[in-house]
């Protein structure tokens, strides 16, 4: 570590770390209240310095949730590294792993530089006339035969703002369609509706902001240190720095969290909402509940007592399968302190009962009055970058600006701004979930799908049964990706897109944060533009309003933006005070961002001003068990006054529980290396190298009753199929065994090989009733030792939560993991 | 007295009811949400004739506390499921079709049940049964759900059946 000048000129204390080695690099301690100090993380290739880069284009990370800004180095027309933007309120200079080293794979040799169409049966190179032309005789043919409800749109969590609004708008109102969503739906589907449950509306409350100043951190089923790194980083320095707050941490797993946490309750996966009844019910048997709060601000409460009244610990204690005396000491904490930042991500929206688990989070909160102060909040999390903007614009099926579909005045405020006629907006149901317009496709009523930035045939569960559906010869799918990923390859038309840093538009992360998002470079070959497709698709189709005009008024990412500044006008993401000008270079803004909140509001519902009146809500709520949406009428009577809805519910047996056949619990996840199902960072040398193939964790037990050790291939068998893997021994809870999600068959060049890796080939096909997101965390299995080490151990990394109980070498990475960190003084 | 005749009435639709949800979900097991679902809401019927048959004996009836839990996929619901395939093989009746007219039928089954409920709860009031109206007001509600339940789901389900 030597004292030097940092890249700006002022003083820093500049170090060189392996980020493979460490993701989370040198810690910046500070005291609660103090400022995050800034550490600017660089990372060029070999051979480049900073006086080298011609050109810095402004971005913001694009594998991960968080929203951490950067600017991309460029030097004759090529990326050359990344840097981390010291002056954002996200990560104050930090970056993770995947965005110092995943940029590399937009420069990937096998990119998709051609459109592609089936012919007698292979995918040959045509142009993008041929390529549309097929599109669009095809929609054209079903529309006049069945209708709108043959088509099925399927994106992503990846794309850009504008993109997802043109899509809305050409699906809602051009194709009208109600078969639309994202793989949204797989990440943060349960985040948007429990925020929905209890308040009314989508919308993130609380800010990052609030680690630095909360007492308590209440982690649930959220690996922030690997899905989020400089979240966690910024944890990290308030854990080691002066008024450490406490960390309680839900997880399965011995997490990198788990293991700095007071309270680690390591529970039996899908038990979650057992343990958030029996903490809410101490804290109501202690009175620890700020009874002045919940009256001013919130409905239901006499609800909730009455449901948790016999959810004491020792019950859930023997439910969730850890001690009832550590579910008192996380109730005690909780009950104690005001300032308690709660965060859930993929432990409990891919889990069992999510919805209702996340809603009683919510409800945490709400009892300890810790809502909207600094310190004192919720983060229902994301898993992908663009998320926020997918459920904003209604890509993920809603309507566009948390609109209710169940609300004929805002429908007709879509209706007025697109100009068309009420009935052309479908509205008379919910929109149509992933799983459900699968099973649509399955059964033939829907037979075209359009695929975009998304890979089910990796991701979704039970991947023999999505597989043999997209590979349907009466389904016409269409694939558009980067990549020629295992869903392209059962597709009908291909069409190569450009991604992040060769195109432009804005996106949004969890905290609400806009980016603007720069073109450093032209996308390879003749691949294009998310949003130049889309247009040109509605072009050539020909969509018109009510009065003959362009049903798309729009050719570009900036008028795309405008046009979604006037759908969000007056909603709660409100993005009528932002511009392009206003956003580029460093201009991050958090929404809303309108008159009232000139640069943006860092925290939601400060003083219980929610949007969940009747008239202003996006959904009236549901059942939390059963799903059934509550009537309009039924709403205003429970929640006549707008405010924030206290919502219990019974804890209920997951639907596949261990068998004498099938005796152990399955768990999916991630790894910090990866993302989704590394189209991306499968292509990055170091990511690569730290996490290279696919692996299972087991316990001592699991180790001891099958003779298993260290880095022997076992294959792991639930009643939907098989995989085999290599054994890592770890801490994790026994009875339980975890399969990372990443790995699909992309680069397995061994035809017999293609099949038996993907976690998914193993989950069950069944979803959450509120949210539709499917159960990617509990399903049933066996695993069998197939074959010996013979001296090799699993290639799973040992810094994180799969760190093996001995006799591994550590993960790292070298020279070719070096980045350089300042931290300012 | 006549209650008992209130209470085995409740307790017989509770039992049809739990009878219809098996029946449907194993049917339609592809829906996978109507699979599941289906398999909770009996777990209710379940506990219902359980809390009834516990009643009963106050009341000189002796109602069947395993009448739900006794009953196995595949048993006495064979011969319709086989006349139902059998119907859907021979072109008869469209799987969406199907899947409509089963959850209608659910329907009725869950509101025979809930109007069986609020007779009872009516009588306990009348007769003052603190005991057994405690059982209606923990029981009924559930069963409203269920009801409501099926007419989501037909309405959710109904447009792509009828417009594919």
């Amino acid at each position: 570590m030597t004292p030097a000048r940092k890249h700006d000129g002022t003083a820093a204390r500049v170090s060189v770390v392996d980020r493979i080695a460490n993701p989370w690099g040198e810690r910046t301690p500070y005291p609660r209240g103090g400022a995050w100090p800034v550490r600017v993380d660089t990372y060029l290739i070999d051979g480049i310095s900073s006086e080298d880069v011609e050109a810095w284009v402004p971005t913001a990370s694009i594998l991960h949730s968080n929203g951490d800004a950067l600017d991309v180095a460029m030097k004759e027309g090529r990326m050359v590294g990344v840097r981390g933007r010291g002056d954002s309120r996200v990560n104050h200079g930090r970056l993770g792993p995947k965005d110092l080293f995943g940029w590399q794979a937009n420069e990937s040799p096998d990119r998709l530089t051609h459109p592609l169409i089936r012919r007698n049966g292979r995918l040959v190179t045509c142009d993008w006339d041929t390529a549309m032309d097929a599109m669009v005789q095809r929609s054209r043919e079903l529309l006049e035969r069945q209708g709108p409800s043959a088509f099925g749109v399927y994106t992503s969590g990846q794309l850009f703002l504008e993109e997802y609004y043109t899509l809305a708008v050409i699906g809602k109102a051009g194709i009208g369609t109600n078969h639309m969503d994202g793989n949204t739906r797989l990440c943060t589907a349960t985040a948007g509706e429990a925020l929905k449950e209890t308040f009314g509306c989508d919308g993130q409350p609380g800010s990052y902001a609030d680690v630095d100043h909360c007492d308590v951190l209440f982690l649930m089923g959220h690996n922030v240190a690997e899905t989020q790194v400089t979240l966690w980083a910024r944890m990290l320095d308030r854990l080691e720095g002066p008024d450490r707050p406490k960390l309680i941490v839900v997880d399965p797993r011995p997490t990198i969290p788990a293991r700095h946490a007071d309270v680690h309750l390591p529970v039996r996966n899908g038990t979650n909402l057992a343990l958030l009844n029996a903490i809410i019910h101490e804290l109501i048997a202690n009175d620890r509940v700020d009874h002045a709060y919940v009256t001013a601000n919130t409905v239901g409460y006499e609800d909730l007592v009455r449901q948790v009244e016999g959810c004491t610990s020792e019950w859930a204690a023997a439910i969730c399968g850890v001690p009832a005396d550590l579910i008192r000491e996380a109730a005690d904490i909780l009950g104690r302190h005001e300032r308690i930042l709660s965060t859930c991500l993929q432990g409990v929206y891919q889990s069992h009962q999510a919805t209702a688990a996340a809603v009683q989070v919510n409800n945490i909160n709400l009892l300890r009055g810790a809502l909207g102060k600094p310190g004192g909040g919720i983060l229902q999390m994301n898993g992908q970058p663009t998320a926020q903007n997918t459920r904003e614009c209604g890509a993920n099926g809603d309507l566009p600006g948390f609109r209710n579909w169940a609300n004929d005045a805002h429908v007709s405020e879509l209706a007025a701004l697109w100009n068309v006629d009420l009935s052309a907006i479908p509205h008379y149901g919910p929109p149509t979930h992933a799983m459900q317009i699968f099973r649509y496709a399955e059964e033939g009523s829907i037979r075209f799908l359009w695929i975009s930035g998304t890979n089910p045939a990796v991701s979704l569960p039970e991947l023999q049964r999505i597989r043999s559906i997209l590979a349907r010869k009466e389904l016409f799918v269409v694939v558009q990706d980067i990549f020629m990923s295992e869903t392209a390859e059962l597709a009908d038309v291909v069409l190569p897109a450009a991604t992040w840093g060769e195109k432009e538009g804005t996106f949004t992360n969890a905290d609400r944060t806009v980016h603007h998002s720069d073109t450093a470079m032209n996308p390879p070959g003749e691949a294009r533009a998310d949003l130049e497709i889309f247009l040109d698709y509605a072009r050539r189709m020909d969509f018109r309003d009510r009065d003959g005009a362009p049903l798309i008024r729009w050719n570009d990412a900036e008028s795309a933006f405008r046009a979604w500044q006037a759908c969000s006008a007056g909603r709660p993401c409100d993005y009528t005070g932002l511009s392009y000008d206003r956003l580029r270079d460093g201009g991050e803004t958090q929404w809303p961002c309108n008159e009232r909140f000139p640069d943006g509001r860092e925290r939601l519902y400060t003083d219980g001003d929610f949007f969940a009146a009747a008239d202003d809500c996006e959904s009236y709520g549901r059942d939390l068990l059963t799903g059934t949406a509550l009537e309009p009428v039924e709403y205003r009577a429970l929640n006549p006054e707008g405010k924030a809805v206290i919502k219990a519910a019974e804890y209920i047996p997951p639907p596949e529980s261990p068998t004498e056949e099938y005796p152990l619990l399955l768990n999916t996840g991630r790894t910090v290396y990866h993302f989704h199902t590394r189209t991306k960072t499968g292509r990055v040398p170091q990511l690569v190298a730290a996490a290279p193939d696919v692996w299972v964790e087991l316990s001592v037990t699991e180790a001891e009753t099958g003779n298993i050790a260290e880095g022997d291939l076992v294959e792991v068998t639930s009643p939907r199929g098989a995989i085999r893997a290599r054994a890592r021994v770890t801490d994790i809870r026994p009875g339980v065994v975890f399969v990372p999600f990443h790995y699909g068959y992309w680069d397995v060049d061994d035809p017999n090989a293609r099949a038996g890796r993907a976690a998914n080939e193993l989950t069950i096909t069944e979803w959450d009733p509120v949210s539709k997101q499917p159960l990617f965390k509990t399903a049933a299995c066996r695993i069998e030792k197939v074959g010996d080490a013979a001296g090799r151990v699993a290639p799973a990394p040992t810094t994180t939560a799969s760190r093996p109980i001995a006799g591994v070498p550590a993960t790292a990475g070298g020279t070719a993991a070096e980045v350089i960190e300042e931290v300012r003084l | 007295v006549r209650i008992a005749a209130a209470l085995s009435e409740t307790h017989d639709a509770e039992a049809d009811l739990a009878a219809h949800l098996l029946e449907v979900g194993e049917r339609h097991k592809v829906e996978h949400d109507v699979y599941h679902l289906t398999r909770t809401l009996r777990r209710w019927c379940d506990r219902h004739v359980h809390l009834l048959a516990e009643q009963s004996l106050r009341f000189d009836v002796d109602l069947d506390a395993e009448a739900v839990s006794k009953e196995k996929p595949g048993g006495g619901l064979l011969d319709r499921l086989r006349e139902t395939t059998s119907e859907i093989v021979g072109g008869r009746v469209e799987t969406g079709l199907l899947l409509l007219r089963d959850l209608r039928e659910l329907h009725l089954a869950a509101a025979r049940a809930s109007l069986a409920w609020t007779v009872l709860g009516q009588g306990a009031q009348a007769i003052r049964e603190p005991a057994l109206l405690a059982v209606v007001s923990k029981c009924h509600p559930q069963t409203i759900r269920t009801m409501k339940w099926t007419v989501q789901k037909i309405k959710e389900a109904s447009p792509q059946i009828l417009a594919a």
